[in-house]
């Protein structure tokens, strides 16, 4: 017998549980000015995150999937890419898309049952929510042989949750990556649960960095509370997806501090206290804890940020309920490049008789 | 101008395209080196290069969401499936994403890619590449469903399906793949979507078909004309979105249509012409319309493939009957 391959997957941590840091941190990170750039985004995407579910629970908004406890996995994948990478999101990245330069207020238009929210400003750098789970990743890697055919040295960034990684698509995906070398980073935010089904159940794989393995590319686990371990390896990731045309597989371990959505009850089904005991990890904190560490952050900037926050999503939030509904026939706007002749008759139909209630 | 196949004149469609629009470009199974399992893409390897004709890994629904990521980036993709049978696993892909990736985005992104698959029976092959379920996806909004049946309306109608801006599902013949020749000139003129092909004039009957049927239906019209029965041939060419008022026009002078299609009988896309017909061809009628097609069966292997796929004889026995009445 001889050994023919071995293969390690590396954890990377800048900043502890103990808001300690961690070796060296990198270079960024020694600017507190980019941390409170981070940090500011972090609380802004909580703020906004409990206006929503409030907003759901009051009938004012659809079904919405909280990025509770998810911030910093959000934030620092927005702050490692550059303006041209392409996103590729699957349903849970607003505060990374509101980075991308989508209105915030589109983005609740979405969760609000409204296909005017996925209609971005910037035409093709941020795709649309991509709900059947896992399917994204093969849009990316589309992306990325466009991107490699033309000879565009821009990297594209497709984000899945763990359960994801049990799908065919993820794997076929990450396999024509290796075999193609495409430019792509293939983010898993693995926040522990697929709605009910834990991390444990899903792979017994180690680690789901190692799948990554075997599609013939590197695979690590980034701690996903610590944003500059998130923003420094997503970047690195992005930057040689750039300039080597190598795909990465980067396993961002963070921890669903919610329900899947609103319309889930975790209590069914998530151990007691695990939450609490997870909670001790929470990005926001930490970063806080070790800004104040360095003299860059006061109780009364924090005070005022969260005031600017609130204000902040007060508008967001009304702008999002000015928007009225689109006319019923919206529904063929956009079916084909051109309708048809004959959804004329259908078309027709809808305008003169409405809806059931209307 | 050379006499060519229909399976060359899908390969010349694509090398036209691809010559004239660097955007296109080719993906699936066993496509570059060796040209396809049917050699449809046979020689544009050499002529356009690897980085446009690219042989996947083997994985359907990742050649559907290849294609999809492509199209989105400002490609043309077309996408070869290896048998309409291996398409199944990119149907979450197509239903859940081409068809709907300009919808979902109010037009902000689209998707004109064209997925090509060979489909029917009647070519001796094993189980899955026979099938003929065009109507899974004539039932999608948002998609386009394309059947050539002569070597002219593969060359034309593959060529206006890359350069639609939606979605096309593309579906070959495969038993009429070298089944007869014709001459097609290599102009780069498409022939119009979204529009059924009159191939026969006729005042007695009308006989809708389309892709592999065109044939047997063809030959039934002329074994009819013996019999003094003047049938009138529709090719529909379009399956999705299906060109109705051509059909109408031509059952309200002849007053008698039957529909003739490979595929199962139940929910096929000739349920849904005849739905049509007694909708808003009723008063036309003669006689009730007809359907000649493949059985609710799963497709039988070879030995008995002939006994599954209707022939002249289905044909000519619904129009007799039909003829009959009034």
């Amino acid at each position: 017998m001889k050994i023919v391959a071995q293969f390690e997957i590396p954890y990377f941590q800048f900043l502890n549980e103990d808001s300690q840091v961690v070796g060296d941190l990198p270079n960024f990170a020694k600017d507190p000015a980019n941390l409170l750039r981070l940090y500011r985004l972090m609380v802004l995407s909580r703020v906004l995150d409990a206006k929503a579910i409030a907003l759901q629970r009051t009938g004012k908004m659809g079904t919405y999937p909280s990025t509770r406890g998810q911030e910093a996995v959000f934030i620092g994948m927005g702050d490692a890419m550059l303006p041209d990478d392409i996103f590729v999101p699957y349903y849970r990245e607003i505060p990374t898309l509101m980075q991308r330069g989508v209105k915030a207020s589109d983005l609740l238009l979405y969760w609000g049952g409204d296909e005017r929210g996925n209609y971005f400003a910037d035409p093709k750098k941020n795709l649309p929510f991509a709900v059947p789970i896992g399917s994204q990743a093969l849009h990316a890697v589309g992306i990325a042989t466009a991107l490699k055919i033309r000879h565009q040295k821009n990297a594209v960034i497709a984000v899945c949750g763990d359960g994801a990684t049990s799908q065919g698509d993820f794997y076929e995906a990450m396999n024509v990556a290796g075999v193609w070398k495409l430019p792509v980073v293939f983010v898993v935010s693995n926040n522990q649960w697929a709605i009910s089904v834990p991390r444990s159940a899903q792979t017994a794989a180690k680690t789901i960095a190692q799948k990554a393995i075997a599609a013939g590319f590197s695979g690590e686990q980034v701690d996903g509370n610590d944003v500059i371990a998130v923003r420094e390896r997503i970047a690195q990731a992005a930057e040689k997806a750039r300039s080597q045309q190598e795909p990465t597989l980067v396993e961002v371990l963070c921890y669903r501090q919610s329900d899947h959505t609103t319309a889930d009850d975790a209590s069914r089904y998530e151990q007691k206290g695990i939450r609490e005991e997870e909670w001790k990890k929470e990005p926001i904190a930490r970063l806080r804890r070790y800004l104040e560490s360095i003299k860059a952050w006061s109780p009364e900037q924090e005070e005022a940020l969260q005031t600017e926050c609130t204000n902040e999503v007060v508008k967001i939030v009304a702008e999002y309920e000015g928007v009225v509904p689109d006319e019923p026939t919206a529904m063929f706007d956009h079916l084909y490049a051109t309708l048809p002749d004959i959804y004329a008759d259908q078309y027709e139909m809808l305008k003169n008789i409405g809806g059931t209630n209307g | 101008m050379a006499e060519i196949t229909l399976v060359e004149a899908i390969t010349q469609a694509l090398a036209y395209e691809m010559k004239v629009d660097p955007n296109v470009i080719v993906l699936g199974e066993d496509i570059a080196k060796n040209g396809g399992v049917f050699r449809a893409t046979v020689g544009l390897l050499d002529k356009f290069g690897p980085e446009r004709v690219r042989d996947t890994p083997l994985a359907e629904s990742m050649i559907g969401g290849l294609a999809i990521g492509m199209a989105i980036a400002g490609l043309k993709p077309v996408a070869e499936f290896q048998f309409m049978g291996f398409i199944y696993p990119a149907l979450d892909q197509i239903i859940n994403h081409a068809a709907r990736i300009r919808n979902r985005t109010r037009g902000r992104m689209s998707c004109p890619a064209v997925f090509r698959a060979p489909y029917g029976c009647g070519i001796r092959a094993p189980e899955h590449h026979s099938e003929s379920t065009e109507a899974l996806f004539a039932h999608i909004p948002g998609l386009r469903v394309v059947m050539p049946s002569s070597p002219a309306r593969a060359y034309g109608l593959l060529l206006a399906s890359i350069r639609d801006p939606d979605p096309v599902v593309f579906l070959e013949p495969s038993r009429l793949y070298r089944w007869a020749k014709q001459e097609v000139r290599d102009d780069g003129k498409a022939l119009p979507l979204d529009v059924c092909f009159t191939l026969r004039v006729g005042t007695d009957v009308t006989l809708v078909t389309w892709g592999s049927l065109v044939k047997e239906t063809l030959a039934a019209a002329e074994m009819l004309a013996k019999e003094g029965i003047s049938a009138e041939v529709i090719d529909v060419a379009t399956i999705k979105p299906l060109d109705i008022e051509t059909i109408l026009a031509s059952v309200e002078k002849t007053g008698r249509c039957v529909i003739v299609h490979e595929g199962a009988r139940t929910g096929g896309v000739g349920a849904d012409i005849s739905a049509q017909l007694a909708e808003r061809g009723l008063m036309f009628l003669k006689a009730p319309v007809q359907r000649v097609t493949g059985y609710d069966t799963i497709v039988p292997y070879a030995r008995l493939e002939k006994f599954y796929l209707p022939s002249e004889k289905h044909i000519i026995s619904a129009v007799q009957q039909i003829m009959e009445f009034a």
